[in-house]
C-alpha cells in the first residue's frame, strides 16, 4: 500500500528547523493494521500527514501502490484521498452546520454522486454505525461518541481503501472507545489498510503492529515486542 | 449535498456575519440606482422640453424668477399687454405665433387653481388685418428648414396643450386642464360658473404632467375683466418657428422691450441642467462608495469566514476537496451576497425614486431594465473582486490544518 523511501520532513521556523520526520525505507503493506505511537511532538501526525498526500516531504519519495505521490498534481492528489483514503480525527471535524446525514453526504458529494444516491448511501452507512435515527442531528446535538461515529460513516462513504486516523479514541469515554475500536478491527478484517496514531495502550493493542516514532525516527516493531512509552 | 447547498447551509446558520457587507452593498446600490433614475429621466425630460419648446421664447416680467417653464407666468408682476403688439408691429422675422397670458389662482369646486386668460389667435389676425401688420409668417426666418412647415396644422382647442397657443376662444368659453376636469367632473359641452358669469366648457386638454393640468383657461380679456386688472399679461409667449430662429430673436426683443425679461427654454431649463449635472457626479462618488465601502466589508468578512473555518476546510481537502472547490465555496457566498444585496437595492431604489423622484425633480420616473440589470451585475462584480483574495488564501490553506486542534 504506502513505501516510504528516505523522507524527511523539516519544518523551518524563524531560521529554526525541527526535523519532525526522518526515516529510511519501510513499508506498510495492504491490509495491514499499524498503530503509530511515540510521546508527543515525535511526529506521529507529521508522518499521517505525508501518507495522507497533504504534507510535502523535504525529500525522500512516498510511493501508494506504487506511484510516487508527491510527483501528482495537487488536485489528482486530492482525487487520491477522495477515493482511495479515509481520515478520523481525534476531534471528529464534522461540520458543525450540517446533519449527520448531510455531513456523510459530503465526501459523496465530492466524488460526484447524485443526490438520491447520496442519500441513500449516507443513510446506509448511518445505520451501519447504529446511528439510524439520528440522520438530521447536528453534531452540536449528537453526544461525542455518536459525533465520532458519524465521522466513521463519513470515512466510509468512498468506501477507502486506506483508513489514516490520529488518535481516534483520544476525545471518548470508555464504552464509545470500544465501540470505534470495534468497528476498526472490522473495517481491517474487510480488507483495508488501518494506520492509526494512538496514545491508547489497549488500542494500540488490537493492531497487528507498532509504528514507534522518536524524534521523528521510525522504527517498526511486531505486536507485543515494543513496549509504548507514551 | 452540492456546493450551493454548502454555502446557504453556513450562511443560515450565521447570517449576521455577512450582515455588514451585504447592507453595505444594499445601501450603495440603492442609492446608486435611486439617482441614476432621477437623473435618467431629469435629463430626458430637459431634452423633451428643449425639443418642443426649443423654438419658444418668454417675455416676462423683469423681476420674475424661472424654475419652470410651464409656471414661468405665475409670478405676481405684469407686463402691459401692449407689448404684444409691439412685437407685432416689429414683425421680426421668424416670430409664428404670439400667446400673451395672464394668471390668477382662484378657487375652484374647492381647489385651488389657476384661472388662465390668453388671447386666440384669431384676434390677432383681425388686429393685424385691422393694423394693416403684415401677418407674422409673411416674413420667414431666413435659412429656417422647419419654416416650411410651421403654420396652423390643427386649429383644435385641445392642441392647446402641445401647441401653446389657442386659435379660437369666446368671451364665454373655458378650456380645462386635465386634472381640474377630473375633480370637478365636467366635460366639455357642460357649464359653469366663474365670479357669477355662466361658461361654457368647449375643450378639455390632455394629460400633460405639467402645471399645465391644473388650469382653467380663458379669454384673456374676460379674465382681465373679471379680475379688475387693466390691460396686463404675465407673460407673452413668443412662438418662433425654429431654434435657430429663437437665438436671433432674444436681442432683438430685449432691445425692443426694455423693461421686460426675454428668456429661451434653454435658459430656463439651465438650473434644472446643473442639478443633472451634479447628480451625474454624485452617481459616480455613490459608486465609488459602493466599491469602497462595499467591497471593503465584503473582503472583510469572508477573511474572517476563512479565518474560522481553517479547519473545516483542512478537513474538506482531506475528504477531497480540491483548492478550486474550496475558492467557489467563498466566491459563491459572496456572489449570493452581491446578488441578494443588488437585487434588493435595485429593488429599493426604484421604489424610492418613483415615489420621490417626481417631488425632488418634478419628472415621473418609471424603472429602466438595463440600469437595474447593470446595478445588479455591478454589486456582483464587486462582491467577487472583493472575495477573490481571501478566497485564494482559503483555496491555498494547508489541509494538515485538519489534524490541528480546534
Ligand atoms: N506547522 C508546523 N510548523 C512548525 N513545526 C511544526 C509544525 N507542525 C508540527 N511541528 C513540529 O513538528 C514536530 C512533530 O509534530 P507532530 O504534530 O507530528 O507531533 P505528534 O507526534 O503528532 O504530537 P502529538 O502526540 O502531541 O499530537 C513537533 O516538534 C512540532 O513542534
Ligand atoms: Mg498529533
Amino acid at each position: 500500500m504506502f513505501q516510504l523511501q528516505d523522507v524527511t520532513k523539516i519544518y523551518s521556523r524563524r531560521g529554526r528547523h525541527v526535523a519532525a520526520l526522518q526515516c529510511s525505507t519501510f513499508e506498510i503493506p495492504d491490509g495491514d493494521y499499524a498503530a503509530v505511537v511515540g510521546p508527543s511532538g515525535s511526529g506521529k501526525t507529521t508522518l499521517l500527514s505525508v501518507l495522507g498526500g497533504m504534507l510535502s516531504p523535504n525529500s525522500g519519495k512516498v510511493l501508494v501502490d506504487g506511484a510516487s505521490l508527491y510527483d501528482q498534481s495537487i488536485a489528482r492528489r486530492a482525487e487520491l484521498r477522495r477515493s482511495l483514503m479515509g481520515f478520523v480525527f481525534q476531534t471528529f471535524n464534522l461540520v458543525p452546520y450540517l446533519t449527520a446525514l448531510e455531513n456523510v453526504q459530503v465526501p459523496l458529494y465530492l466524488a460526484g454522486h447524485s443526490k438520491k444516491d447520496q442519500c441513500e448511501r449516507a443513510a446506509e452507512l448511518l445505520r451501519r454505525v447504529g446511528l439510524g435515527e439520528r440522520l438530521d442531528h447536528k453534531p452540536s446535538e449528537l453526544s461525542t461518541g455518536q459525533q465520532q461515529r458519524v465521522a466513521l460513516a463519513r470515512t466510509l462513504a468512498n468506501d477507502p481503501k486506506v483508513i489514516l486516523a490520529d488518535e481516534p479514541t483520544g476525545n471518548l469515554d470508555p464504552d464509545s472507545r470500544k465501540v470505534v475500536l470495534d468497528f476498526l478491527d472490522e473495517l481491517n478484517s474487510e480488507g483495508r489498510t488501518i494506520v492509526m496514531v494512538t496514545h491508547d495502550a489497549a488500542a494500540a493493542e488490537r493492531a497487528k503492529r507498532w509504528l514507534r516514532l522518536v524524534d521523528g525516527s521510525v522504527t517498526a516493531a511486531a505486536v507485543g515486542k515494543l513496549q509504548i512509552a507514551a | 449535498m452540492n456546493l450551493r447547498s454548502i454555502v446557504w447551509k453556513e450562511l443560515r446558520e450565521r447570517p449576521t456575519a455577512m450582515l455588514t457587507g451585504l447592507l453595505a452593498i444594499f445601501l450603495g446600490v440603492a442609492a446608486l440606482v435611486a439617482i441614476r433614475h432621477v437623473t435618467v429621466f431629469s435629463e430626458q425630460e430637459v431634452a423633451q422640453q428643449l425639443s418642443t419648446l426649443g423654438a419658444n421664447i418668454l417675455i416676462l416680467p423683469k423681476n420674475a424668477t424661472l424654475q419652470d417653464y410651464y409656471s414661468a407666468d405665475l409670478s405676481e408682476a405684469t407686463l402691459p399687454e401692449s407689448h404684444a403688439s409691439t412685437i407685432l408691429m416689429a414683425s421680426l422675422p421668424g416670430v409664428e405665433k404670439l400667446s400673451p397670458k395672464y394668471c390668477v389662482p382662484i378657487d375652484f369646486a374647492g381647489k385651488q387653481t389657476i384661472l388662465t386668460g390668453i388671447l386666440p389667435q384669431e384676434e390677432f389676425e383681425a388686429k393685424s388685418a385691422w393694423q394693416s401688420v403684415s401677418m407674422f409668417s409673411k416674413t420667414k426666418h431666413v435659412g429656417c428648414a422647419k419654416a416650411e412647415s410651421c403654420g396652423p396644422t390643427d386649429n383644435s382647442p385641445e392642441s392647446l396643450a402641445s401647441r401653446r397657443s389657442i386659435e379660437k376662444l369666446d368671451a364665454h368659453e373655458l378650456v380645462l386642464g386635465a386634472d381640474v376636469a377630473t375633480k370637478s367632473n365636467l366635460k366639455s359641452g357642460s357649464s359653469t360658473v366663474l365670479f357669477g358669469e355662466q361658461f361654457r366648457i368647449v375643450a378639455v386638454l390632455p394629460s400633460t404632467g405639467t402645471v399645465d393640468d391644473g388650469r382653467i383657461f380663458g379669454h384673456l380679456h374676460t379674465i382681465q375683466r373679471l379680475a379688475k386688472t387693466g390691460e396686463v399679461v404675465s407673460a407673452i409667449e413668443v412662438l418662433g418657428c425654429c431654434e435657430d430662429a429663437a437665438g436671433q430673436l432674444v436681442p432683438q426683443l430685449s432691445a425692443l422691450l426694455p423693461d421686460a425679461k426675454v428668456v429661451t427654454i434653454s435658459q430656463v431649463v439651465q438650473t434644472q441642467v446643473g442639478v443633472n449635472r451634479l447628480m451625474a457626479k454624485s452617481s459616480i462618488f455613490v459608486l465609488g462608495v459602493l466599491v469602497l465601502v462595499g467591497g471593503t466589508s465584503v473582503a472583510s468578512s469572508t477573511s474572517s469566514n476563512v479565518r474560522e473555518r481553517r479547519r473545516e476546510i483542512g478537513t474538506l481537502m482531506a475528504l477531497g476537496a480540491t483548492p478550486g472547490l474550496v475558492a467557489r465555496l467563498f466566491l459563491t457566498k459572496a456572489a449570493w451576497l452581491g446578488l441578494v444585496g443588488g437585487v434588493a437595492g435595485v429593488g429599493v431604489g426604484v421604489l424610492i425614486a418613483v415615489v420621490l423622484g417626481p417631488q425632488w425633480a418634478g419628472v415621473s420616473i418609471s424603472p429602466l431594465p438595463y440600469l437595474s440589470i447593470g446595478a445588479v451585475a455591478a454589486a456582483l462584480v464587486v462582491a467577487l473582486a472583493a472575495a477573490f483574495w481571501p478566497a485564494l488564501r482559503a483555496a491555498r490553506l494547508d489541509p494538515c490544518t485538519c489534524f490541528q486542534d480546534a
